[in-house]
This record gives structure tokens, sequence and C-alpha cells, in this order.
């Protein structure tokens, strides 16, 4: 068992910053992007802020619409993209282009989910303060969801960890590429176990992070 | 007290409803209503849930938008203000909440120093304003605490200090005394008292407990399926619909002949 470690040790090392890169850009770009569109659907929802019904259920479709592709498939799909921003549609790059448009969603909704889960008569005791809706979203909704916001980011992380190993079965790079390739195609089955404990030390790690940042925000 | 009288009313509404449209079809929270209250005055609106006292009151500071009428308080006409002077106007009208809705990730003072970080007031200005108003309502030595570490009673003494750290013409109280117990509910209401007496602030207050409008108001609507009932004079109650009359009883304390508003017995 430890000799496949000594052997692919090298690949394993390669394989593990590559899932690392991927999941890190996947998540820069679900919290830049995917953060605000939570905003918005948010505001924009039912009973609130800036309620705009018809530009609410138009922007919930398309998040609706985005979720529901099968994962590898939103990865064919986004080859042409992929190909004009990265130059190619293979390694971790590139593999990062398709799991970032998975995760722009899925955190939007999450963050959603976070900002309704904030108590409404907090926002009215701030406009009844005299607060601008601006001041409301970075005084009170985005720091009294703080905690929530930091569990969805957990989640995300570690749903997007899981997601990187798929990507693996299009040629991404990282841990599930090394699981496939040689795990699974050349039967080197001590490297799919070291695969799959090195995920399982990822997926560990990250949620002990995420408990204790979550842990360490709230107040309540 | 005798140059306010003739002063300004410190909150007129005039032909103010509000209709909330819900999956049920549109619902008359409030029908039109008039309503001049003087400053300095101690107003009370009674009725049970549902009556639209809420409704209102929130309608005081446009905390909902009225469908119908004008709302003017503390000199100016809250339905004609663009959004800015409207966020400046209810820096003079304070509020407090029957579940306090304190921010839970600040401390006390950083509740009640919340109230002029909005308004623009520099850091230094507002911890020092914040702890004195603190200090107004007796937690000077709460000042680092968080909300979770309070209890109910301080809770709602540090909202109280954040409605007057802007020192507000008119603080509005939406059932702040219904999530306490009775000893704690009786010192909010002294303090408020005290507060109407020494500052002479408007105050209206929103309750079903026909003891708290008794205790603190001068005068109180009765009100019911989205209308005010009547007006009865605390100093003097002598309600004419039996819904005040039940109010009255319940304040002198049931008996086996007390008569529900719907006549039932």
């Amino acid at each position: 068992m430890f000799d496949a470690l000594v052997q692919y040790g090298d690949l394993l090392q390669k394989a593990i910053w590559e899932t690392l890169l991927m999941v890190g850009i996947t998540m820069g770009v679900a919290i830049i992007v995917g953060g605000p569109l939570g905003l918005v659907l948010y505001l924009t929802g039912r009973g609130g802020l800036m309620e705009r019904r018809w530009f609410n259920e138009v922007l919930g479709y398309a998040v609706n619409a985005l979720r529901s592709f099968p994962f590898i498939i939103l990865l064919v799909i986004l080859i042409p993209v992929t190909r004009f921003l990265v130059g190619t549609s293979i390694g971790p790059r590139a593999a990062a282009v398709g799991l970032s448009v998975a995760a722009i969603p899925f955190f939007a909704r999450l963050v959603e989910q976070s900002l309704r889960d904030v108590p409404r008569g907090v926002v009215d005791a701030a406009i009844s303060a005299g607060a601008s809706y601006a001041q409301i979203v970075r005084l009170v909704l985005l720091p009294e969801a703080m905690p929530a916001l930091v569990s969805s980011l957990t989640i995300t992380a570690i749903s997007f960890i899981a997601y990187s190993a798929v990507a693996g079965a299009i040629g991404a790079g990282g841990i599930g590429d090394l699981a496939i390739r040689y795990g699974y195609y050349r039967f080197e089955t001590e490297v799919m176990i070291w695969c799959v404990i090195v995920m399982f030390v990822l997926v560990q790690l990250t949620q002990w992070l995420g408990s204790w940042a979550a842990r360490a925000v709230d107040k309540r | 007290m005798t140059a306010r009288a003739n002063a300004a009313p410190a909150i007129d509404m005039r032909n103010v409803s509000k209709r909330f449209q819900t999956e049920a079809g549109p619902v008359d929270a409030l029908r039109p209503t008039d309503l001049t209250i003087a400053p300095g005055e101690i107003v009370g609106l009674l009725g049970f849930s549902g009556a639209g006292k809420s409704t209102l009151l929130r309608l005081m500071n446009m905390l909902e938008t009225p469908t119908t009428g004008v709302v003017q308080v503390a000199g100016a006409d809250l339905t004609s203000l663009g959004e800015a002077p409207l966020r400046r106007q209810r820096r003079k009208i304070g509020m407090i909440f029957q579940l306090f809705n304190l921010l839970s990730h600040e401390t006390a003072l950083g509740n009640v120093a919340f109230a002029l970080r909005v308004a623009g007031v520099g850091r230094r200005e507002r911890r020092e304003r914040a702890r004195e108003a603190l200090k107004v309502v007796g937690l000077e030595d709460k000042v680092d605490a968080y909300p979770a570490q309070l209890s109910g009673g301080q809770r709602q003494r540090v909202a109280i200090a954040r409605a007057l750290v802007n020192e507000p013409d008119v603080l509005l109280c939406d059932e702040a005394t219904s999530a306490l117990d009775p000893h704690t509910s009786l010192s909010i209401l002294r303090f408020l008292k005290r507060l109407n007496a020494e500052r002479g602030t408007t105050i209206v207050i929103v309750t079903h407990d026909i003891k708290v409008a008794d205790y603190v108001c001068q005068r109180c609507a009765i009100m019911q399926d989205g209308a005010i009932r009547e007006w009865i004079d605390m100093s003097d109650p002598r309600p004419a619909s039996p819904l005040g009359q039940f109010f009255l009883e319940t304040a002198k304390g049931w008996t086996d002949e007390t008569v529900l508003p719907d006549g039932s017995a």
C-alpha cells in the first residue's frame, strides 16, 4: 500500500494541487458572482426590500435552469466557452470554468436562503432608525447572516471538491482524474484508495475550518 | 404644556388606509382613518390581534406605505418626502418592538451606535453618545455585552437607547412589553412615562394589554377590524362600545359576569 505512495507520490501531490486550484478558482467565482446574485434574488424576492416580481421570477428561472444541467453535460456544453477563456478544454484551469458556472447558482441560492433567515424585525428596526438600503445590506443583512453564509460557503466548497473529481472524467486533472486514469483504467487499486483517502481528508479539513469559522462569527 | 397645546400636532393622519394584496385577495388592514396626536401626548392603540393597530403604528414612520391618505409626523408630510429626506425624518421618530430586534452581531454599544452610524455621525462621537444613552436606560455596565448575554428587559432597554439616541420627537412602541414579565414591563413603562415627562417626547403605544394603556396612556383608541371604534379618555374612561367596555372590565379584573365583546357571557 505504501509502495504505491512512494511510486505515485509525485503524481498524487500534483493532483492535490490541481484539485486545490480548481476548487479555489471555483470558490472565488462563487463568492464574487454567486454572492451578489444571491443578494439580488433576496432583495427582489417576495417581501424583499426592492421587490421586483417579474425580474425575480426570470432570474429565478435562469438560476434553476443552470442548476438542472447534469454536471458532466454542463462541462461538455461549455467546452467552446472554456476554449475561448482558457485556450484549452483540458486541465484544472479549463475544468474550473465549468465548475464555476455550476457553483454560481448553487452558492447564490444558499446566500438567498441565509439572508431570508435574518429576522424581518431587525430590518424593520434598521429602516426605522433611518438606514438606507445600502446600509441595511452592509451593516445588517450581511453581518447578521454571516454564520449562515460561512456555512453555505463550507457546503459549497465540499460539494465542489466532489464535483472537481467528477470533472476528472473529461481530463480535468486533480485527484479525481488520477483516480480514474490510474486507479480505474490501469487497475491500480492502491492509487484509487489513496485518492479516496486524500479526498476524505480534504473534505474533513474543509468542514472543520468552516465549522470553526462559523462559530467564530456567531454571537447569538 | 400650554405652549405645546397650540403647536402643530406631533402626528396628523388624514384619510389614511392600508390595503394588503394577498394570495386570497385584498385585505383592508386599515380602513380610511383620521387621527391627530398633540406633542407630549401618550396615546394608546388598543385592540385584539388583527385589529389594525400595528399597521396604523407602522404607517407613522412609513414602515408601511399607506394605500391612501397623508401622514404628517414631527412637522413633515412623510408621504410626500423622497427617500433621503424620509430617512432623515425617521431619525425624529424612534421605534421599539415586541422582540427588541437588536443586531445579534453587535454589542449593546454597537446597537445603539448603529442609529448614529446610519446618520453619518463619526465613530468617536457615536460611541460617546451611545454610552450616554445606555446610561440613561441604566445599562452603563452592559456596554460591551452582546444581546444574547442580556435578559429580555435589558435587551428592550438597549432597543430604547437605540430609539432615543437621536433624540426623537416621537417614540412608537409596538407591543414593547408583551414579551416581558410583569415587573420588567412595569419598569420599562415607568421609564417611558419619565421620558415623556422630562423630555416631552410624544409616545404612541400599541398594546392588547389594557393594564399597559391604563397605566401609561392619557387616551386610547379602541381598534377593531381595521378601524378606530372609539377614543377613551384614560383619566375618566367611559367606553361606549362593547369592546371598550370589555377592556375596562379587564382592567378592573374579570368576574363570572364579565361580558365578552361579542356579547356572549
